[in-house]
């Protein structure tokens, strides 16, 4: 499972990188390839496939820190990067809190963590399309009212990732995954409605029918026609299990340390406390089996680990890397993150919450009369005061049961209250990607419609 | 300049000859185009924070893009290494889109005539690191000493200098230098124990150093962000509902970028799947709506010398008078549909197929004066400065998030109010347009417009304008 080359370079690069003056250093690379392939009404539309690699690195002068990368991999390219980090680690300031991880914070998950399968790098292009066109194909028959489509896809990608540090880390894995979309367009009288579905897994094999996906993609699209814009009004919001892991998007950035240490976050000061319903236990495991935020370790070489963050609505910890720890004066959780340049980051791993009772039907049931919310549009959440206000399209509950779908209205509140006001939480937790939870309802919030 | 003098000639020893060959390969199994995008991108960014330069980072990325486009179907492949062998490979890969008889490239390839839109001698990226530490500083000393209730400011700095050629099989070698920079400011502030209020504000474009050394200085746009969060520290909660919308003059223009440009996008209209396809000619919105989209302007941060498929750009009249007038096309829709490439292909980098894009997307300036727009309006809101936007092409809808507005009562501009999302439906919204003013302004640089997973630079503007109908997502 190692790259060899590529651990060669980025060992040689954090050497090379001393040999010039840094006190430490990090340097991380990445190699991989990727394919994708559009269809539509059938024919193929795009195919791309082709691979790359870029390196990058950071390095410390005592307290001063620089970064820099390259997709020149040539010794020359390599070389420029190391001094170009040199120079720039001269001109930063001195920051009491910058620093590589802990020694005794290093380390790796042992065992294989199923990230990477060959067969997924091996499926023929021509399987590939032809999945496709059958996703497609299945949406385009599943309902009458399909009249045009934007068409499917279906990508892929395998490759590695690279990590060595000036503390003796060196560390590879492979990952793969790949995905299959397909977007029918519905159309009633002169206006159009356009839904998806997709599925995406690490393993060919794993992916859900094609037939399947065009199915529900068009059950989606279909469900929209006819979307009428109701009263503003307060009521109870229910977020589908595919809208809702936004929510907890949310918290996780409300509960990271750069948001804490800037005090640009709703939960500053909150930790120990109760932020949210009983209802809610907020999990962060990056150590799950073949899930797709699964990783060995972090960014910074830091041993992936499982971190409660709201245990049945306490605040039971920050979400740090190494300099938001030492800021804080805590450890690292292990959720460092970065991509080639700059300084790592935070996020999070399988972020998921832990799943209730009722299923979809029985909360609709014993909510009565609200709102089921499908999709979300825009960006109107403000993580240092809480304010919420999104676009949004859905259903209209009425009598526990779908009555008639409703669009271009917004629904808003804060994220303070709308936590603590947890109505129910769904039994219908299901992995797709990093983040998951089963359907959320919320006791009120304001609908703006007409 | 000829493409001999240019930077690919020059740094990679690539000559006319070679991308002929490159080509002939591309089309070796057929297709009635290909064209090939050299790359070559230096960056640099600083991130200043509590007073401290805590990160500062430089990069080079390059490679080499190899499209062959047959019926309307593209096959794509790309390099990170602009070695002829893998230049070749990629070339082969893109070519098993078509399946025939080889195409003919047309032969010499001719330099396109220059202009330059962006004559900046030295592009910051070329600077001294250190004069454009002293742009941070000078930011964040600016926001600090701006109000005593500010306690948290971060600038970040960032810019870039692009090289590109493009050479097509249509007979075309193009090549530009494309400098692009950008700063920005965001504060918090705090009255007391109170909640802190946020405040952002950013400019740039394809400018020099001097361009924010004296022009749109750091401490423009570091008291325009205390501004922002001092607004907010006063604001009531938003109303919801329907109600009367006026937008104030530049970075509003985001409206018309969502509401209009995106469904006016031509693979969307080929495909018949924008809430805009096959209206041509029709009144889609107000009488009083001139809207264009224009890649020529000087410096700004949306315009292109040349299009990321080689096309000049050009000012493009979308709606005028209300009437829906022409779509944004790249070469592949062009061909498809039988008309010319607007100049409007983009792509985010050479790893990235072009699709049709914005650049500077603007409503011409009406004969209203701003204030009688005001006082016309018995209820209502003012919105001045906008976050994010987002649009379905398809319904039509769209969103963006209002983060500094105040409530109109009676004519008059009374309390702010806090951040809310505004919904509505483009060719309706564009309907409730009743006033347009006289004071067109352009937005000061920041914009980024995403499409497919794929980020550009854009630019927008509009004057004041009157929506009579609006829905504003507050909770009050």
């Amino acid at each position: 499972m190692k790259n060899a080359p590529l651990e060669e370079l980025v060992v040689a690069a954090v050497k090379r990188a001393q040999t010039l003056g840094a006190t430490d250093a990090e340097c991380t690379a990445s190699e991989g390839a990727e394919f994708s392939v559009s269809v539509r009404k059938g024919e193929v539309e795009k195919l791309k496939e082709a691979g790359s690699k870029a390196v990058g690195l950071r390095v410390l002068i005592g307290k001063k820190q620089g970064s820099a990368y390259t997709s020149d991999l040539t010794p020359e390219g390599v070389e420029q990067m190391v001094r170009a980090a040199l120079e720039l680690a001269h001109i930063t300031s001195e920051d009491p809190f910058a620093g590589l991880p802990d020694p005794a914070e290093l380390g790796k998950l042992e065992g294989d963590l199923q990230l990477f399968y060959e067969e997924t790098a091996l499926v023929p292009a021509e399987q590939k399309i032809s999945i496709a066109r059958q996703a497609e194909a299945a949406a385009m028959a599943a309902d009458e009212r399909i009249a045009n489509s934007e068409g499917a896809g279906f990508g892929s990608y395998a490759g590695s990732r690279v990590f060595a540090n000036s503390r003796g880390f060196v560390g590879s894995y492979r990952t793969s995954s790949c995905s299959l979309s397909t977007t029918p367009v519905a159309k009633l009288g002169d206006t159009m409605e356009r839904d998806y579905w997709y599925t995406m897994a690490r393993q060919f094999s794993k992916l859900e029918s094609p037939e399947s996906v065009g199915r529900k993609a068009t059950e989606r699209a279909v469900r929209r026609l006819g979307a009428r814009k109701i009263d503003t009004q307060k009521a109870p919001i229910i977020f589908d299990r595919t809208l809702a892991p936004s929510l907890l998007g949310h918290i996780f950035d409300a509960a990271s340390g750069e948001t804490i240490y800037r005090k640009s976050s709703f939960f500053v000061d909150k930790l120990g406390q109760s932020v949210a319903s009983e209802k809610l236990t907020l999990i962060d495991d990056a150590t799950l089996v073949g899930r797709f935020g699964t990783s060995p370790y972090d960014d910074e070489g830091v041993t992936s680990r499982r971190t409660p963050i709201l245990e049945k609505g306490v605040l039971k910890n920050y979400m740090l890397n190494t300099y938001t720890g030492r800021k804080l004066g805590m450890k690292t959780t292990g959720n460092a993150s970065r991509g080639l340049s700059g300084a790592p980051s935070i996020s999070h791993g399988n972020l998921f919450l832990e799943p209730g009772e009722l299923t979809q039907e029985q909360i609709f049931k014993a909510i009565g009369r609200g709102l089921f919310v499908t999709e979300l549009i825009g960006f109107g959440v403000n993580i240092v005061t809480g304010d919420y206000s999104r676009g949004a399209v859905g259903l209209w509950i009425e009598g526990g049961e779908i009555a008639y779908p409703v669009s271009e209205i917004t629904i808003a509140g804060n994220l303070k209250e709308m936590l603590m006001d947890i109505a129910y939480v769904g039994s219908d937790l299901e992995f797709r990607g990093s983040v998951n939870s089963p359907t959320l309802a919320i006791g009120e919030m304001m609908i703006s419609g007409q | 300049m000829g493409f001999p003098q240019s930077f690919f000639a020059t740094k990679f020893g690539i000559t006319a000859a070679d991308l002929e060959r490159y080509l002939a390969e591309a089309l070796s199994k057929g297709g009635n185009y290909a064209d090939l995008y050299f790359e070559y991108v230096s960056t640099s960014s600083l991130g200043l924070e509590e007073s401290i330069l805590k990160n500062a980072t430089q990069g080079v990325t390059l490679g080499v893009g190899v499209r062959v486009i047959t019926g309307e179907r593209t096959g794509y492949a790309y390099s990170d290494d602009l070695s002829p062998d893998k230049i070749m490979q990629a070339a082969r890969v893109a070519a098993c889109i078509s399946n025939g008889p080889a195409s003919i490239v047309k032969t010499p390839l001719e330099s396109m005539g220059k202009r330059d839109l962006y004559p900046v001698l030295t592009s910051p990226n070329e600077t001294a690191l250190m004069d454009r530490v002293a742009l941070v500083r000078r930011a964040d000393e600016a926001a600090r000493s701006a109000d005593g209730r500010v306690f948290q400011v971060q600038v970040s700095y960032a810019d870039q200098l692009k090289h590109v050629l493009i050479a097509a099989s249509d007979g075309t070698i193009s090549f530009d230098r494309q400098p692009l920079a950008r700063m920005n400011v965001s504060v918090l502030a705090r009255e007391g124990d109170g909640t802190p209020q946020s405040g952002y504000h950013g400019g740039g474009g394809r400018v020099d150093l001097n361009w924010f050394q004296n022009e749109k200085t750091p401490e423009h746009f570091a008291l325009e962000a205390v501004r922002q969060a001092q607004v907010q520290l006063e604001a009531v909660e938003a109303p919801a509902g329907e109600t009367t919308v006026v937008l104030g003059p530049g970075w509003p223009g985001i409206l018309l970028h969502e509401a209009v440009g995106h469904g006016l996008e031509a693979d969307f209209n080929r495909k018949g799947v924008s809430a805009f396809s096959g209206r041509i000619g029709q009144l889609v919105a107000s009488p009083l709506c001139t809207i264009v989209d224009d890649g020529t302007m000087a410096n700004r941060r949306g315009s292109l010398n040349v299009d990321d498929e080689g096309s000049p750009t050009q000012s493009n009249v979308l709606i005028e008078n209300g009437i829906l007038r022409g779509y944004l096309t790249d070469k592949l829709s062009a061909q498809v549909t039988g008309g010319k490439s607007t100049g409007s292909g983009r792509r985010e980098s050479y790893q990235a197929i072009p699709m049709p894009r914005m650049t500077n997307t603007f409503m011409m300036a009406g004969e209203s004066d701003p204030g009688d727009i005001v006082r016309s309006v018995k209820k209502g809101i003012y919105c001045t400065t906008f976050g994010g936007g987002q649009v379905d092409i398809t319904s039509g809808n769209f969103v963006f998030s209002a983060s500094e507005s105040y409530l109109i009562e009676d004519g008059k501009i009374t309390r702010p109010v806090r951040g809310a999302t505004l919904i509505g439906n483009g060719p309706e919204a564009m309907r409730h347009v009743s006033m347009v003013g006289n004071d067109l302004k352009l937005d000061e640089g920041v914009g980024v417009c995403g499409k497919e997973g794929q980020s550009v630079p854009v630019g927008v503007g509009i004057p004041t304008i009157k929506i009579d109908k609006m829905t504003v997502g507050g909770t009050a």
